[in-house]
């Protein structure tokens, strides 16, 4: 990569904080669009580098394959975790109206 | 090539691919130690890991990796040197994190296969991802999510493994969508991954559909269904929504693309959402778990041990016990079956009527038995005993047929229940004659009738005297040394 990327944009913004189901104010959207769009063009000088000889690191750590044995282990009694739950009812978690089908 | 010719007389065809989910048979989930069990007790195998609780951490179930090599080595797939697992999104709570466990970019398995009657279907991927929870939605109608009050969520299921295997858009019917649904099933059975039940939705499909006139080379805009619970299911949604767009296309509109849902009780789809509401997911790489490298050993220890597939076994029985694709298919549809057909065989059995004999009499004493039967425990011994009763001329096909399925039922071995129910046709050339000589005497104007007649009177008459001979003999009268007596007769 030769070109840096275009500069984050208040729309950017919106559209992720809608993802994230953030409600931001207009003048947080303005400071956030700000901060975020410095620490991008940090990031983004990387891009300035030669890394056609580098492999992409899916993981920060030196190891693969860190596997477990397909042996059962006793679960957390349902009563202990309901009772750490916002919400319960006839032995399940119970949360609010759903605004949406699956996805 | 399967043509849809619609009501103003043009021809079209469908084009789809499949996303398949298979829940794989392990003992545990896929990142943690809860039991992977269907139908126990709400939230019973559930742990803070399945929750995503803070400070809990996933660790890769092995036999999961494994079960998915053996599903690359099954379906000719090329296995990638690494996979790696992704965060993706998304709000809803049949997801306590937030965001499912999955692959993305880099899954387990990439370019694979499938043939199905003759024609070799593309699969794109095969990735390991969890499973989620159930929500059961309630205060409103009929346990539907809008108008419900609030809903109740069950996360044994949360974590249990998926393989999603995604086809190729290379699907031209919906006939020939189910064969490639069926298939896929069988296999994964027989490679021991996955119980492959439907109706438990341990294999769920979802199905992409488009629709072109036929001699179109390009893709139409396609719509994703879901909610298909059968084969049958399948094909109806399919069909349904292939004549949906035909009209739509037809009276000069457009295709929408949007993920629709099928309503098996109303038989039609419905549209859930359009592609501007579709999710954008936000993948990124799941930092709590490390890459996976499948190692030579375990793909070679996962090739040592892979089993006969099914499309190989049914070429293998249709040349070795000389039946057809249909039964050969049968064998193979009931657990089992073909190996008790084939247990026959090495017995001494006569291999196209071991092999018959099982599809219909060992089905048939199932389905007497009903839900829940297996062949488990049933002795081929039986068989070939009775088989060899037949062609020692002791008893007749039909008896041989009474015979096995008492055996069969437990009353004793073949030779004792023929004894027992005085079944023992009589093959005894002079006790038949005798019975002939009696009812040719009684029947003269019969013979003389035969004599004087043309084809159609004689096999009449000759029918007629069989029938007499046979009852003189209470229907125990060897009928090959019957009909051969008579016709003896006759030519004197």
């Amino acid at each position: 990569m030769t070109s840096s990327p275009a500069r984050l944009t208040r729309s950017d913004v919106e559209h992720v904080a809608k993802l994230a189901r953030l409600a931001l104010s207009d003048a947080e959207i303005t400071e956030f669009t700000e901060q975020l769009a410095v620490i991008l063009e940090h990031a983004a000088l990387v891009s300035a580098l030669d890394t056609s000889d580098i492999p992409p690191t899916s993981h920060p750590l030196p190891l693969v394959n860190v596997l477990r044995a397909d042996v059962v282990k006793p679960s957390v009694g349902r009563d202990e975790l309901l009772t750490s739950a916002p919400d319960a009812e006839s032995g399940r978690f119970r949360v609010p109206r759903i605004l949406g089908e699956a996805p | 090539m399967s043509v849809i010719t619609s009501a103003s007389g043009t021809e079209w065809e469908i084009v789809s691919g499949l996303e398949v989910h298979c829940e794989l048979a392990t003992a545990t989930k896929i990142f943690c130690s809860c039991a992977n069990q269907f139908g126990e007790e709400p939230n019973t195998n559930v742990c803070p890991v399945c929750l995503g609780l803070p400070g809990s951490l996933p660790v890769l179930n092995e036999k999961a990796v494994e079960y998915a090599l053996r599903v690359g080595e099954a379906f000719h797939f090329t296995v990638p040197a690494q996979s790696v697992f992704h965060r993706k999104n998304y709000f809803y709570p049949d997801m306590p994190k937030n965001f499912q466990t999955t692959q993305y970019d880099e899954p387990i398995c990439e370019h694979g296969w499938l043939e199905v009657d003759g024609v070799r279907l593309g699969i794109t991927r095969a990735h390991l991802e969890e499973d989620t929870g159930k929500s059961m939605h309630m205060g409103g109608a009929g346990g539907r999510i809008h108008g419900a009050s609030h809903s109740l969520i069950d996360y044994n299921r949360a974590g249990v493994p998926l393989l999603e295997i995604v086809s190729e858009p290379d699907i031209r019917s919906s006939e020939q969508a189910a064969a490639y649904v069926d298939e896929l099933r069988s296999t994964l059975k027989a490679i021991g991954v996955s119980d492959v039940k439907m109706e438990e939705g341990s294999l769920r499909v979802d199905a992409n559909v488009s629709v072109r006139r036929i001699g179109d080379t390009g893709f139409g805009t396609r719509c994703e269904i879901k909610n298909l619970n059968s084969l049958k299911s399948l094909r109806d949604a399919m069909d349904h929504e292939a004549a949906r767009q035909i009209e739509i296309l037809e009276d000069g509109g457009e295709i929408r693309q949007e993920t629709r849902l099928w309503n098996e009780n109303e038989g039609h789809t419905a549209s859930m959402r359009s592609k501007e509401e579709a999710y954008d997911y936000r993948y990124f790489p799941e930092p709590d778990l490390v890459p996976v490298q499948p190692t030579d050993e375990l793909r070679a220890h996962v090739r040592a041990t892979m089993p006969e597939l099914p499309a190989a076994r049914r070429t293998r029985l249709m040349a070795e016990l000389s039946i057809s694709e249909q039964d050969a298919r049968t064998l193979l549809s009931t657990d089992g079956l073909a190996d008790f057909a084939e247990a026959a065989v090495v017995l001494g059995a006569p291999p196209r009527d071991a092999a018959l004999w099982t599809t219909q009499d060992v089905s048939a004493h199932l389905n007497v038995l009903g839900g829940g039967a297996t062949v488990e425990g049933l002795d081929p011994g039986l068989l070939v005993e009775t088989l060899q009763l037949v062609s020692d001329g002791l008893v007749s096909r039909n008896q041989g047929k009474e015979v096995f399925a008492a055996a069969l039922a437990g009353e004793g071995r073949p030779a004792q229940i023929v004894a027992d129910r005085g079944l023992a046709q009589v093959s005894d050339s002079g006790a038949l004659g005798a019975v002939v000589d009696e009812v040719f005497a009684a029947n003269s104007a019969a013979v003389q009738e035969w004599r004087d007649g043309d084809d159609k009177v004689r096999k009449k008459k000759r029918g007629f005297l069989m029938g007499e001979a046979m009852k003189a003999l209470k229907g125990q009268g060897n009928p090959q040394l019957l009909n051969q007596l008579i016709d003896e007769r006759l030519a004197d």
